[in-house]
């Protein structure tokens, strides 16, 4: 964990309430894919945990979705702005352990961890095809930047107005992607399906109401086949075997 | 800045400074030692231990207010046998502050046999007994909201340590010093206060309480001027030392707490705001005893 000054580059709005704000300091910035964040907001006393999207030199990417106070406050800040930030913190996901071909599976918001993963498994060799879910087209982010990187994307929508109509899963039957393990990030009973539709192994990055972000507190632990975890700390991102759903 | 001195005695054990995190908001230490070197502070409260390691409450657990957040983790804990035999003997490797053991319980006996292991353990100084949490039924706080329950905790503890013994009482009482009292009669060598005070936070989108357990312990700086008054009281009522804890966020708030009567201070959610608050504000104590004229922090304990 490290506490460092970040001032925003820029924070624009990228689909329905979504929000891309990429920050910049003055030293490197190394952190991992599934690794969060935890920012002060001025006028808020807990710090807002958000995972990290990309990382830029100096730098990292983040996406946010409008869904309270703070994130509302967020929203209206300017390029320039400067904002304090806790940096390095949570376990991230296992690239190595996807043997030859993953797939990535991101519902809403929970798409933006993955673009960092797919990147890392990209330069380790292996192959990655994503799956994205939303509930209707407005809400699509993301998606171009994937297929940039030469992914093939699959998309699934709840209206059906973009890809598969239906869930993740559906589009996951739909494309027939080829996998030996899987990563995931998105709503509690989306993962749920995913976990219990697919039987390779696979990663899910929960969240968790968090009071210190950093492991000390014990404000997010929960129950899992291996005893009480910390959301913060020991995971966000766990074995889709270690969840009690 | 020429020759701060910022060491207290408490208890006869000399802290370096006064500044300890208070319990729940520090984990063992171990959690943090990677995050700052941890000999710059005074000492250092452990996370409340019962007897049986617990779970605590389920999630969502925090909730964030104005000035501060409540919190019901319920005393999730490994229970004393861990504490004493790997968390405490791990933290002394690294740490050469005071160790303060936070003892909770369910049961007058259970207290006792806790601190006793806790006396037995040579890598722990001091024991805070907790008869204040706010989140857990049938313990923690039914026994510091009456003067009789919390002197029988404080006998039964008494009896079985030699090592210097702290209640940390709950500011949800009508008396405070009717019960910090009552303490030090039953043989307290100091007093912690205030734990958090009882709140609670409704999400009115979900119709629901925030907190999975309905209500929570709210801390942070909307409760600071409440706990300073009843520092104040208490450290003028009793002859014993008193840890002041509550809203503490800057080194101007050390200061206060310690013109009202506090020995140590502890800082507790602005660790989980900050959490290099500690190292900061020890960092900006000599200069700001320098501004106001102190030379040693000992001259103010208790001046006003």
């Amino acid at each position: 964990m490290q506490k460092s000054l970040f001032s925003i580059k820029s924070n624009d709005p990228v689909a329905r309430d979504t929000y891309r704000m990429v920050l910049l300091t003055d030293r490197p910035v190394t952190m991992r894919s599934g690794q969060f964040v935890d920012i002060a907001l001025p006028e808020y006393y807990l710090r807002r945990p958000i995972s990290v999207s990309d990382t830029l030199p100096n730098g990292i990417v983040l996406y946010y979705k409008v869904v309270g106070e703070g994130t509302r406050a967020m929203s209206g800040m300017q390029p320039g702005m400067q904002l304090d930030l806790l940096t390095g913190l949570g376990s991230g996901f296992h690239p190595e352990k996807c043997r030859e071909s993953a797939l990535l599976v991101g519902g809403g918001l929970g798409a933006a961890p993955l673009f960092l993963l797919a990147r890392e498994l990209m330069n380790l060799g292996r192959s990655v095809s994503v799956v994205l879910g939303f509930n209707r087209a407005d809400e699509i982010f993301l998606a171009e930047e994937f297929r940039s990187l030469g992914l093939p994307v699959h998309l699934a929508t709840m209206d059906g107005s973009v890809g598969t109509k239906g869930f993740v899963t559906d589009a996951v039957a739909a494309g027939r992607p080829a996998f030996d393990c899987f990563y995931t990030c998105g709503p509690l009973p989306m993962m749920k399906a995913v976990c219990r539709a697919l039987d390779t192994p696979g990663e899910v990055s929960l969240e968790e109401r968090m009071g210190c972000g950093a492991g000390f507190c014990y404000g997010c632990s929960i129950q899992t086949a291996r005893g009480p975890q910390r959301v913060c700390a020991d995971g966000p991102v766990f074995d889709k075997e270690d969840v009690l759903w | 800045m020429v020759n701060k001195d910022l060491s207290v005695t408490l208890c006869g054990i000399r802290l370096a400074n006064p500044v300890v995190p208070a319990s729940g908001t520090f984990g063992f230490g171990l959690e943090l030692a990677d995050t700052f070197d941890l000999n710059v502070l005074g000492g250092i409260s452990l996370k409340g231990t019962t007897r049986e390691a617990r779970y605590g409450n389920p999630t969502p657990r925090i909730a964030e207010c104005s000035a501060g957040m409540s919190n019901s983790v319920g005393l999730q804990n490994p229970g004393i046998e861990a504490l004493v035999s790997d968390k405490a003997p791990a933290l002394r490797k690294i740490y050469r502050g005071a160790i303060i053991a936070n003892i909770s319980g369910y049961s007058v006996e259970e207290y006792a046999h806790n601190c006793a292991r806790a006396d037995a353990c040579p890598d722990i100084d001091i024991l805070e007994v907790n008869v204040s949490c706010p989140n857990v039924h049938g313990g923690g706080m039914a026994f510091g909201t009456d003067p009789a329950s919390a002197a029988a905790v404080t006998r039964a503890v008494r009896a079985v340590t030699r090592k210097p013994v702290f209640i940390k009482l709950s500011p949800n009482v009508t008396d405070i010093v009717s019960i910090a009292r009552a303490c030090e009669d039953a043989g307290a060598d100091g007093i912690t206060l205030v734990n958090t005070f009882l709140g609670m936070r409704i999400d009115i989108r979900k119709r629901r309480p925030v907190i999975a357990n309905k209500t929570g312990g709210f801390s942070g700086p909307a409760i600071f001027p409440v706990a300073l008054r009843m520092v104040w009281q208490v450290a003028h009522a009793c002859s014993i030392p008193v840890m002041g804890c509550g809203g503490v966020r800057r080194a101007e708030d050390v200061i206060e707490m310690m013109m009202a009567g506090a020995t140590a201070v502890q800082i507790g959610a602005e660790n989980l705001r900050n959490p290099m608050a500690c190292p900061e504000i020890i960092t900006a104590l000599p200069a700001l005893m320098d501004s106001l004229g102190i030379d040693s922090l000992q001259e103010i304990i208790g001046i006003i």
